[in-house]
Protein backbone atom coordinates (compact mmCIF):
# COMPACT_ATOMS: atom_id res chain seq x y z
CA UNK A 1 0.00 0.00 0.00
CA UNK A 2 0.89 3.70 -0.15
CA UNK A 3 2.49 4.83 3.10
CA UNK A 4 2.24 8.48 4.10
CA UNK A 5 2.77 10.63 7.17
CA UNK A 6 1.07 13.81 8.21
CA UNK A 7 2.85 17.12 7.73
CA UNK A 8 3.64 18.99 10.94
CA UNK A 9 0.91 21.20 12.31
CA UNK A 10 3.18 24.20 11.68
CA UNK A 11 3.46 23.34 7.98
CA UNK A 12 -0.29 22.84 7.71
CA UNK A 13 -1.03 26.10 9.51
CA UNK A 14 1.37 27.94 7.18
CA UNK A 15 -0.52 26.62 4.13
CA UNK A 16 -3.85 27.62 5.65
CA UNK A 17 -2.75 31.21 6.31
CA UNK A 18 -5.62 33.51 5.27
CA UNK A 19 -8.26 30.79 4.89
CA UNK A 20 -11.04 30.49 7.46
CA UNK A 21 -13.42 27.95 5.92
CA UNK A 22 -11.63 24.65 5.60
CA UNK A 23 -12.91 21.31 4.36
CA UNK A 24 -10.61 18.53 5.54
CA UNK A 25 -11.01 15.40 3.41
CA UNK A 26 -9.75 12.06 4.69
CA UNK A 27 -9.15 8.94 2.63
CA UNK A 28 -10.37 5.57 3.84
CA UNK A 29 -7.87 3.36 2.05
CA UNK A 30 -4.04 3.20 2.29
CA UNK A 31 -3.49 6.30 4.43
CA UNK A 32 -6.18 5.14 6.85
CA UNK A 33 -4.30 1.87 7.35
CA UNK A 34 -1.01 3.68 8.02
CA UNK A 35 -2.76 6.02 10.43
CA UNK A 36 -2.01 9.23 8.54
CA UNK A 37 -5.20 10.37 6.82
CA UNK A 38 -8.13 8.11 7.71
CA UNK A 39 -11.30 8.98 9.60
CA UNK A 40 -9.67 9.05 13.03
CA UNK A 41 -6.71 11.09 11.93
CA UNK A 42 -8.74 13.78 10.17
CA UNK A 43 -11.04 14.01 13.19
CA UNK A 44 -8.00 14.72 15.37
CA UNK A 45 -6.45 17.16 12.90
CA UNK A 46 -9.74 19.03 12.49
CA UNK A 47 -10.08 19.34 16.27
CA UNK A 48 -6.52 20.64 16.51
CA UNK A 49 -7.08 23.20 13.76
CA UNK A 50 -10.34 24.37 15.34
CA UNK A 51 -8.67 24.76 18.70
CA UNK A 52 -5.75 26.69 17.23
CA UNK A 53 -8.21 28.97 15.43
CA UNK A 54 -10.09 29.58 18.65
CA UNK A 55 -6.91 30.34 20.61
CA UNK A 56 -5.91 32.87 18.00
CA UNK A 57 -9.37 34.42 18.13
CA UNK A 58 -10.18 33.61 14.53
CA UNK A 59 -13.52 32.86 12.92
CA UNK A 60 -12.47 29.51 11.61
CA UNK A 61 -14.69 26.70 10.34
CA UNK A 62 -13.07 23.28 9.96
CA UNK A 63 -15.31 20.42 8.84
CA UNK A 64 -14.08 16.94 8.09
CA UNK A 65 -15.33 14.18 5.86
CA UNK A 66 -13.66 10.89 4.97
CA UNK A 67 -14.39 9.25 1.64
CA UNK A 68 -13.60 5.67 0.66
CA UNK A 69 -10.86 6.59 -1.80
CA UNK A 70 -9.58 9.89 -3.18
CA UNK A 71 -8.11 8.14 -6.21
CA UNK A 72 -11.50 7.11 -7.63
CA UNK A 73 -13.80 9.60 -9.38
CA UNK A 74 -17.02 8.07 -8.06
CA UNK A 75 -16.07 8.76 -4.43
CA UNK A 76 -15.02 12.34 -5.15
CA UNK A 77 -18.53 13.15 -6.37
CA UNK A 78 -19.90 12.89 -2.82
CA UNK A 79 -18.09 16.16 -2.02
CA UNK A 80 -19.79 18.18 -4.76
CA UNK A 81 -22.63 19.35 -2.55
CA UNK A 82 -20.29 20.70 0.12
CA UNK A 83 -17.28 22.28 -1.52
CA UNK A 84 -18.84 25.66 -2.34
CA UNK A 85 -19.12 26.45 1.37
CA UNK A 86 -15.34 26.38 1.84
CA UNK A 87 -12.33 28.53 0.90
CA UNK A 88 -10.02 25.60 0.72
CA UNK A 89 -9.92 21.81 0.63
CA UNK A 90 -7.23 20.22 2.80
CA UNK A 91 -6.68 16.68 1.54
CA UNK A 92 -5.39 13.99 3.86
CA UNK A 93 -4.94 11.64 0.89
CA UNK A 94 -1.66 10.61 -0.71
CA UNK A 95 -0.20 12.77 -3.49
CA UNK A 96 -2.42 11.00 -6.01
CA UNK A 97 -5.54 11.74 -4.00
CA UNK A 98 -4.65 15.43 -3.61
CA UNK A 99 -4.17 15.75 -7.37
CA UNK A 100 -7.38 13.94 -8.26
CA UNK A 101 -9.32 16.18 -5.88
CA UNK A 102 -7.70 19.27 -7.40
CA UNK A 103 -8.58 18.02 -10.87
CA UNK A 104 -12.23 17.33 -9.96
CA UNK A 105 -12.72 20.63 -8.15
CA UNK A 106 -10.58 22.82 -10.34
CA UNK A 107 -11.97 26.12 -9.01
CA UNK A 108 -10.97 25.25 -5.44
CA UNK A 109 -7.62 25.56 -3.74
CA UNK A 110 -6.63 22.02 -2.72
CA UNK A 111 -3.78 21.60 -0.21
CA UNK A 112 -1.86 18.49 0.95
CA UNK A 113 -1.98 17.54 4.63
CA UNK A 114 0.34 14.55 4.18
CA UNK A 115 3.78 13.74 2.83
CA UNK A 116 3.60 10.57 0.74
CA UNK A 117 6.47 8.26 1.66
CA UNK A 118 6.49 5.03 -0.33
CA UNK A 119 4.86 1.77 -1.39
CA UNK A 120 5.40 -0.50 1.54
CA UNK A 121 4.28 -3.03 4.10
CA UNK A 122 3.34 -2.99 7.76
CA UNK A 123 6.45 -4.45 9.34
CA UNK A 124 5.14 -4.26 12.89
CA UNK A 125 2.78 -2.19 14.98
CA UNK A 126 3.13 1.38 13.69
CA UNK A 127 6.16 0.59 11.52
CA UNK A 128 6.09 0.51 7.73
CA UNK A 129 8.95 -0.23 5.37
CA UNK A 130 9.40 0.45 1.68
CA UNK A 131 9.25 -2.58 -0.61
CA UNK A 132 8.61 -1.41 -4.17
CA UNK A 133 9.78 1.40 -6.47
CA UNK A 134 7.13 0.72 -9.12
CA UNK A 135 9.94 0.28 -11.68
CA UNK A 136 7.51 -1.36 -14.14
CA UNK A 137 9.76 -4.35 -14.86
CA UNK A 138 9.71 -6.69 -11.89
CA UNK A 139 12.80 -8.88 -11.43
CA UNK A 140 11.86 -10.39 -8.07
CA UNK A 141 11.80 -13.85 -9.72
CA UNK A 142 15.58 -13.57 -10.10
CA UNK A 143 16.41 -12.10 -6.70
CA UNK A 144 14.62 -14.37 -4.26
CA UNK A 145 11.69 -12.02 -3.73
CA UNK A 146 13.97 -9.23 -2.41
CA UNK A 147 14.06 -6.07 -4.53
CA UNK A 148 17.55 -4.63 -5.19
CA UNK A 149 15.94 -1.53 -6.75
CA UNK A 150 14.28 -0.74 -3.43
CA UNK A 151 16.24 -2.39 -0.64
CA UNK A 152 19.70 -1.45 -1.99
CA UNK A 153 20.36 2.26 -1.39
CA UNK A 154 22.25 2.40 -4.72
CA UNK A 155 19.80 0.13 -6.59
CA UNK A 156 22.69 -2.09 -7.65
CA UNK A 157 21.60 -5.00 -9.82
CA UNK A 158 24.72 -7.18 -9.83
CA UNK A 159 25.81 -7.59 -6.26
CA UNK A 160 26.87 -5.57 -3.21
CA UNK A 161 29.04 -2.46 -3.19
CA UNK A 162 32.14 -2.13 -1.00
CA UNK A 163 30.11 -0.38 1.66
CA UNK A 164 28.38 -3.52 2.87
CA UNK A 165 29.44 -4.54 6.36
CA UNK A 166 28.36 -7.61 8.31
CA UNK A 167 25.13 -7.70 6.32
CA UNK A 168 24.35 -4.03 6.94
CA UNK A 169 24.31 -0.99 4.63
CA UNK A 170 26.88 1.84 4.66
CA UNK A 171 24.12 4.40 4.28
CA UNK A 172 22.39 3.32 7.49
CA UNK A 173 23.89 0.63 9.72
CA UNK A 174 20.38 -0.18 10.98
CA UNK A 175 19.38 -1.30 7.49
CA UNK A 176 20.15 -4.65 5.93
CA UNK A 177 22.39 -4.97 2.86
CA UNK A 178 20.00 -6.04 0.10
CA UNK A 179 22.64 -8.20 -1.57
CA UNK A 180 23.51 -10.09 1.58
CA UNK A 181 19.79 -10.83 2.00
CA UNK A 182 19.46 -11.84 -1.66
CA UNK A 183 22.56 -14.04 -1.58
CA UNK A 184 21.47 -15.84 1.58
CA UNK A 185 17.95 -16.37 0.30
CA UNK A 186 19.06 -17.69 -3.09
CA UNK A 187 21.59 -19.97 -1.45
CA UNK A 188 18.88 -21.36 0.81
CA UNK A 189 16.61 -21.87 -2.20
CA UNK A 190 19.40 -23.54 -4.21
CA UNK A 191 19.07 -20.85 -6.89
CA UNK A 192 22.45 -19.08 -6.77
CA UNK A 193 22.83 -19.56 -10.52
CA UNK A 194 20.15 -16.91 -11.05
CA UNK A 195 22.22 -14.17 -9.40
CA UNK A 196 25.42 -15.23 -11.15
CA UNK A 197 24.01 -13.93 -14.43
CA UNK A 198 24.94 -10.32 -15.21
CA UNK A 199 21.84 -8.15 -15.10
CA UNK A 200 21.73 -5.61 -17.94
CA UNK A 201 21.16 -1.92 -17.20
CA UNK A 202 17.59 -1.14 -16.20
CA UNK A 203 15.27 0.09 -18.97
CA UNK A 204 14.15 3.48 -17.70
CA UNK A 205 12.10 4.19 -20.84
CA UNK A 206 9.25 2.13 -19.39
CA UNK A 207 9.27 4.47 -16.41
CA UNK A 208 8.68 7.61 -18.49
CA UNK A 209 6.46 9.87 -16.44
CA UNK A 210 3.55 10.22 -16.04
CA UNK A 211 2.72 6.55 -16.28
CA UNK A 212 -0.51 5.40 -17.89
CA UNK A 213 -1.96 1.92 -17.95
CA UNK A 214 -5.13 0.65 -19.63
CA UNK A 215 -6.33 -2.84 -18.78
CA UNK A 216 -6.39 -5.15 -21.79
CA UNK A 217 -10.13 -5.81 -21.51
CA UNK A 218 -10.86 -2.09 -21.60
CA UNK A 219 -8.53 -1.53 -24.55
CA UNK A 220 -10.63 -3.98 -26.55
CA UNK A 221 -13.88 -2.40 -25.39
CA UNK A 222 -12.63 1.01 -26.48
CA UNK A 223 -11.64 -0.26 -29.85
CA UNK A 224 -15.09 -1.76 -30.33
CA UNK A 225 -16.67 1.60 -29.47
CA UNK B 1 46.97 4.41 -27.32
CA UNK B 2 50.24 4.07 -25.40
CA UNK B 3 49.56 2.61 -21.98
CA UNK B 4 52.56 2.44 -19.65
CA UNK B 5 50.46 1.04 -16.83
CA UNK B 6 49.14 -1.87 -18.90
CA UNK B 7 52.63 -2.53 -20.31
CA UNK B 8 54.08 -2.57 -16.80
CA UNK B 9 52.17 -5.82 -16.14
CA UNK B 10 54.00 -7.41 -19.09
CA UNK B 11 57.40 -5.99 -18.24
CA UNK B 12 57.50 -6.25 -14.45
CA UNK B 13 56.75 -8.84 -11.84
CA UNK B 14 55.40 -6.27 -9.44
CA UNK B 15 53.52 -3.14 -10.49
CA UNK B 16 53.13 -0.11 -8.23
CA UNK B 17 50.40 2.50 -8.31
CA UNK B 18 49.39 5.27 -5.94
CA UNK B 19 46.60 7.80 -5.94
CA UNK B 20 45.89 11.48 -5.64
CA UNK B 21 42.63 13.04 -4.58
CA UNK B 22 41.71 16.19 -6.50
CA UNK B 23 41.25 19.19 -4.20
CA UNK B 24 38.01 21.02 -3.57
CA UNK B 25 38.72 24.30 -5.32
CA UNK B 26 41.14 25.64 -7.87
CA UNK B 27 44.26 25.75 -5.71
CA UNK B 28 46.27 22.93 -7.26
CA UNK B 29 49.73 23.77 -5.90
CA UNK B 30 49.98 20.76 -3.61
CA UNK B 31 48.41 18.44 -6.21
CA UNK B 32 51.06 19.43 -8.76
CA UNK B 33 53.83 18.87 -6.22
CA UNK B 34 52.50 15.38 -5.51
CA UNK B 35 52.15 14.53 -9.21
CA UNK B 36 55.68 15.73 -9.97
CA UNK B 37 57.13 13.84 -7.03
CA UNK B 38 55.40 10.54 -7.84
CA UNK B 39 55.12 10.39 -11.63
CA UNK B 40 58.49 8.75 -12.30
CA UNK B 41 58.51 6.51 -9.22
CA UNK B 42 55.36 4.49 -9.90
CA UNK B 43 53.59 2.81 -12.83
CA UNK B 44 50.28 4.60 -12.54
CA UNK B 45 48.55 7.31 -10.56
CA UNK B 46 44.86 6.86 -9.74
CA UNK B 47 42.75 9.99 -9.63
CA UNK B 48 39.74 9.61 -7.37
CA UNK B 49 36.27 10.65 -8.50
CA UNK B 50 34.57 12.96 -5.99
CA UNK B 51 35.92 10.62 -3.31
CA UNK B 52 33.81 10.13 -0.19
CA UNK B 53 31.00 11.82 -2.13
CA UNK B 54 32.66 15.20 -1.60
CA UNK B 55 32.49 17.52 -4.62
CA UNK B 56 35.95 18.28 -6.06
CA UNK B 57 37.82 18.89 -9.33
CA UNK B 58 36.79 16.29 -11.89
CA UNK B 59 38.91 13.18 -12.13
CA UNK B 60 39.29 13.51 -15.90
CA UNK B 61 40.66 17.05 -15.65
CA UNK B 62 43.33 15.95 -13.18
CA UNK B 63 44.13 12.88 -15.32
CA UNK B 64 44.90 15.21 -18.21
CA UNK B 65 47.10 17.35 -15.91
CA UNK B 66 49.06 14.21 -15.03
CA UNK B 67 49.56 13.39 -18.73
CA UNK B 68 50.73 16.94 -19.40
CA UNK B 69 53.33 16.55 -16.64
CA UNK B 70 54.56 13.26 -18.07
CA UNK B 71 52.79 10.91 -15.65
CA UNK B 72 50.54 7.88 -16.21
CA UNK B 73 46.97 8.52 -14.99
CA UNK B 74 44.31 5.96 -14.08
CA UNK B 75 40.85 7.49 -14.24
CA UNK B 76 38.54 6.48 -11.42
CA UNK B 77 34.90 6.57 -12.48
CA UNK B 78 31.95 6.06 -10.19
CA UNK B 79 28.32 5.46 -11.15
CA UNK B 80 27.04 7.81 -8.47
CA UNK B 81 26.98 11.14 -10.30
CA UNK B 82 26.37 10.35 -13.99
CA UNK B 83 23.86 8.38 -16.01
CA UNK B 84 24.90 6.03 -18.81
CA UNK B 85 25.03 8.85 -21.36
CA UNK B 86 27.34 11.00 -19.25
CA UNK B 87 29.52 8.01 -18.31
CA UNK B 88 30.02 6.91 -21.91
CA UNK B 89 30.55 10.48 -23.06
CA UNK B 90 33.26 10.90 -20.41
CA UNK B 91 34.87 7.60 -21.43
CA UNK B 92 35.07 8.88 -25.02
CA UNK B 93 36.50 12.11 -23.60
CA UNK B 94 39.13 10.14 -21.66
CA UNK B 95 40.08 8.27 -24.83
CA UNK B 96 40.64 11.40 -26.93
CA UNK B 97 42.50 13.15 -24.12
CA UNK B 98 44.90 10.22 -24.00
CA UNK B 99 43.85 8.81 -20.62
CA UNK B 100 44.38 5.08 -21.16
CA UNK B 101 43.06 3.28 -18.06
CA UNK B 102 39.82 3.46 -16.14
CA UNK B 103 38.88 2.02 -12.75
CA UNK B 104 35.14 1.35 -12.54
CA UNK B 105 33.42 1.75 -9.17
CA UNK B 106 29.89 2.02 -7.78
CA UNK B 107 30.83 5.08 -5.72
CA UNK B 108 30.14 6.00 -2.12
CA UNK B 109 26.60 6.89 -1.16
CA UNK B 110 25.64 10.54 -1.72
CA UNK B 111 24.40 10.88 1.84
CA UNK B 112 27.87 10.37 3.40
CA UNK B 113 29.34 13.36 1.53
CA UNK B 114 29.07 17.14 1.44
CA UNK B 115 26.06 17.35 -0.88
CA UNK B 116 23.72 14.93 0.90
CA UNK B 117 20.66 16.49 -0.75
CA UNK B 118 21.87 15.68 -4.29
CA UNK B 119 20.12 13.09 -6.45
CA UNK B 120 22.06 9.79 -6.46
CA UNK B 121 22.23 8.48 -10.03
CA UNK B 122 23.39 4.83 -10.10
CA UNK B 123 21.85 4.36 -13.55
CA UNK B 124 24.55 1.72 -14.13
CA UNK B 125 26.45 -0.32 -11.56
CA UNK B 126 30.18 -1.05 -11.70
CA UNK B 127 29.65 -4.32 -13.61
CA UNK B 128 27.56 -2.60 -16.25
CA UNK B 129 30.10 0.26 -16.46
CA UNK B 130 32.82 -2.32 -17.18
CA UNK B 131 30.58 -3.72 -19.92
CA UNK B 132 30.16 -0.21 -21.33
CA UNK B 133 33.97 0.18 -21.53
CA UNK B 134 34.15 -3.14 -23.37
CA UNK B 135 31.47 -2.06 -25.84
CA UNK B 136 33.14 1.30 -26.53
CA UNK B 137 36.44 -0.53 -27.07
CA UNK B 138 34.59 -2.65 -29.62
CA UNK B 139 33.28 0.40 -31.44
CA UNK B 140 29.70 0.40 -30.15
CA UNK B 141 27.79 2.10 -27.36
CA UNK B 142 25.34 0.71 -24.81
CA UNK B 143 22.46 1.24 -27.26
CA UNK B 144 24.28 -0.71 -29.97
CA UNK B 145 25.07 2.39 -32.04
CA UNK B 146 28.27 2.41 -34.12
CA UNK B 147 30.96 4.83 -32.93
CA UNK B 148 33.05 7.00 -35.23
CA UNK B 149 36.20 5.43 -33.90
CA UNK B 150 36.40 3.06 -30.93
CA UNK B 151 38.16 3.62 -27.60
CA UNK B 152 41.17 1.62 -26.41
CA UNK B 153 40.68 1.81 -22.68
CA UNK B 154 42.18 -0.59 -20.11
CA UNK B 155 39.38 -1.37 -17.63
CA UNK B 156 39.81 -2.23 -13.98
CA UNK B 157 37.67 -2.71 -10.89
CA UNK B 158 37.89 -3.12 -7.13
CA UNK B 159 37.25 -5.87 -4.60
CA UNK B 160 37.15 -6.06 -0.80
CA UNK B 161 39.03 -9.19 0.32
CA UNK B 162 38.05 -8.68 3.98
CA UNK B 163 34.33 -8.27 3.21
CA UNK B 164 32.11 -10.05 5.69
CA UNK B 165 30.32 -12.07 4.38
CA UNK B 166 32.74 -12.72 1.50
CA UNK B 167 30.43 -14.81 -0.74
CA UNK B 168 28.30 -11.94 -2.16
CA UNK B 169 31.55 -9.98 -2.68
CA UNK B 170 33.07 -12.86 -4.67
CA UNK B 171 29.88 -13.18 -6.70
CA UNK B 172 30.25 -9.58 -7.83
CA UNK B 173 34.02 -9.94 -8.27
CA UNK B 174 33.45 -12.79 -10.72
CA UNK B 175 30.90 -10.71 -12.62
CA UNK B 176 33.47 -7.91 -12.86
CA UNK B 177 36.01 -10.27 -14.40
CA UNK B 178 33.36 -11.60 -16.79
CA UNK B 179 32.49 -7.99 -17.68
CA UNK B 180 36.09 -7.39 -18.71
CA UNK B 181 38.05 -6.12 -15.69
CA UNK B 182 41.72 -6.59 -16.63
CA UNK B 183 43.12 -5.30 -13.36
CA UNK B 184 41.77 -5.30 -9.82
CA UNK B 185 42.71 -2.99 -6.97
CA UNK B 186 41.73 -4.28 -3.55
CA UNK B 187 40.42 -2.41 -0.54
CA UNK B 188 43.13 -1.97 2.10
CA UNK B 189 44.51 -5.26 3.37
CA UNK B 190 46.50 -5.70 6.58
CA UNK B 191 46.21 -9.37 7.50
CA UNK B 192 48.57 -11.17 5.15
CA UNK B 193 47.29 -14.66 5.95
CA UNK B 194 43.73 -13.62 5.12
CA UNK B 195 44.93 -12.00 1.91
CA UNK B 196 46.90 -15.09 0.87
CA UNK B 197 43.77 -17.14 1.37
CA UNK B 198 41.79 -14.67 -0.74
CA UNK B 199 44.44 -14.87 -3.47
CA UNK B 200 44.28 -18.68 -3.41
CA UNK B 201 40.55 -18.36 -4.19
CA UNK B 202 40.91 -15.90 -7.06
CA UNK B 203 44.34 -16.59 -8.57
CA UNK B 204 42.88 -18.64 -11.42
CA UNK B 205 41.08 -15.63 -12.93
CA UNK B 206 42.59 -13.94 -15.96
CA UNK B 207 43.15 -10.55 -14.34
CA UNK B 208 45.95 -8.68 -12.56
CA UNK B 209 45.45 -8.20 -8.85
CA UNK B 210 46.97 -5.30 -6.95
CA UNK B 211 46.81 -5.35 -3.17
CA UNK B 212 45.55 -2.16 -1.59
CA UNK B 213 47.83 -0.70 1.08
CA UNK B 214 46.60 2.25 3.12
CA UNK B 215 49.30 4.08 5.07
CA UNK B 216 48.59 4.06 8.80
CA UNK B 217 49.40 7.34 10.55
CA UNK B 218 48.38 6.42 14.10
CA UNK B 219 46.87 3.66 16.22
CA UNK B 220 43.74 5.82 16.46
CA UNK B 221 43.37 5.83 12.70
CA UNK B 222 43.60 2.03 12.63
CA UNK B 223 40.96 1.71 15.34
CA UNK B 224 38.76 4.24 13.57
CA UNK B 225 38.95 2.29 10.31
CA UNK B 226 38.21 -1.00 12.05
CA UNK B 227 35.09 0.54 13.52
CA UNK B 228 33.89 2.71 10.65
CA UNK B 229 35.25 1.57 7.31
CA UNK B 230 33.52 -1.51 5.90
CA UNK B 231 35.93 -4.22 4.76
CA UNK B 232 39.02 -2.91 6.57
CA UNK B 233 40.46 -4.98 9.40
CA UNK B 234 43.73 -3.91 11.01
CA UNK B 235 45.00 -6.72 13.26
CA UNK B 236 45.70 -5.92 16.92
CA UNK B 237 49.43 -6.57 16.50
CA UNK B 238 49.72 -3.72 13.99
CA UNK B 239 47.67 -1.39 16.18
CA UNK B 240 50.03 -2.18 19.06
CA UNK B 241 53.06 -1.57 16.86
CA UNK B 242 51.66 1.85 15.92
CA UNK B 243 50.78 2.65 19.56
CA UNK B 244 54.27 1.68 20.72
CA UNK B 245 55.90 4.24 18.45
CA UNK B 246 56.92 7.42 20.26
CA UNK B 247 55.05 10.59 19.44
CA UNK B 248 56.55 12.17 16.35
CA UNK B 249 57.60 8.78 14.98
CA UNK B 250 54.17 7.28 14.38
CA UNK B 251 54.07 8.15 10.72
CA UNK B 252 57.48 6.52 10.37
CA UNK B 253 56.05 3.39 12.00
CA UNK B 254 53.18 3.43 9.48
CA UNK B 255 55.68 3.78 6.62
CA UNK B 256 57.70 0.88 8.03
CA UNK B 257 54.59 -1.32 8.27
CA UNK B 258 53.43 -0.45 4.73
CA UNK B 259 56.95 -1.06 3.40
CA UNK B 260 57.17 -4.43 5.17
CA UNK B 261 53.82 -5.52 3.74
CA UNK B 262 54.78 -4.49 0.22
CA UNK B 263 58.12 -6.29 0.52
CA UNK B 264 56.32 -9.49 1.52
CA UNK B 265 53.71 -9.16 -1.24
CA UNK B 266 56.51 -8.74 -3.75
CA UNK B 267 59.06 -11.24 -2.49
CA UNK B 268 56.52 -14.00 -1.94
CA UNK B 269 54.85 -13.17 -5.29
CA UNK B 270 51.49 -13.09 -3.55
CA UNK B 271 49.90 -10.81 -6.15
CA UNK B 272 50.73 -8.74 -9.24
CA UNK B 273 51.36 -5.42 -7.59
CA UNK B 274 50.37 -2.91 -4.97
CA UNK B 275 48.12 0.13 -4.93
CA UNK B 276 49.32 2.56 -2.28
CA UNK B 277 46.75 4.86 -0.71
CA UNK B 278 48.65 7.39 1.35
CA UNK B 279 45.58 9.52 2.02
CA UNK B 280 46.95 13.05 2.53
CA UNK B 281 50.59 11.85 2.82
CA UNK B 282 51.25 11.32 -0.88
CA UNK B 283 54.68 12.92 -0.47
CA UNK B 284 55.73 9.92 1.67
CA UNK B 285 55.02 7.30 -1.02
CA UNK B 286 58.72 7.30 -2.07
CA UNK B 287 59.65 6.55 1.57
CA UNK B 288 57.21 3.63 1.61
CA UNK B 289 58.82 2.23 -1.53
CA UNK B 290 62.25 2.65 0.00
CA UNK B 291 61.07 0.85 3.15
CA UNK B 292 59.83 -1.94 0.86
CA UNK B 293 63.32 -2.24 -0.60
CA UNK B 294 62.23 -0.99 -3.98
CA UNK B 295 64.19 1.64 -5.81
CA UNK B 296 62.17 3.85 -8.17
CA UNK B 297 63.69 2.02 -11.12
CA UNK B 298 62.21 -1.35 -10.08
Amino acid sequence: MIVAERKSIEQIEAMLEGFDRILLVGCGTCVAVCMAGGEKEVELLAAELRMKGKMEGRQRTVDEITITRQCDKEYLEALAKYVDQYDVILSAGCGAGVQFLAERYEDKIVLPALNTRFIGVAEGAGVWTQRCMACEDCILDQTGGICPMTICAKNLLNGPCGGTDHGKCEVDSEKDCAWTLIYNRMKKLGRLDYIKKIQPPKDYSVMTKPGKYTHEAFKEARQED
Amino acid sequence: MPNKFKEAFDQKEFVVTAEVGPPKGTDIGRLIEDIDLLKDKIDGLNVTDNQSSVMRISSLAVCRMILDRGGEPILQMTCRDRNRMALQSELLGAAVLGVPSVLCLSGDAITVGDHPKAKPVFDLDSVQLLQAVGLLNGGKDLSDNELQGPTDLFPGAVVTPEADPIEPQLLKFEKKIAAGAKFIQTQAIYDMDNFKQFMDNVRHHDTKIMAGVVLLVSAGMAKYMNKNVPGIMVPDALIEEMAAAPKGERLDAGIRIAGRMIRQLREEKICDGVHIMAIGKEDRVPDILEAAGMSPAD
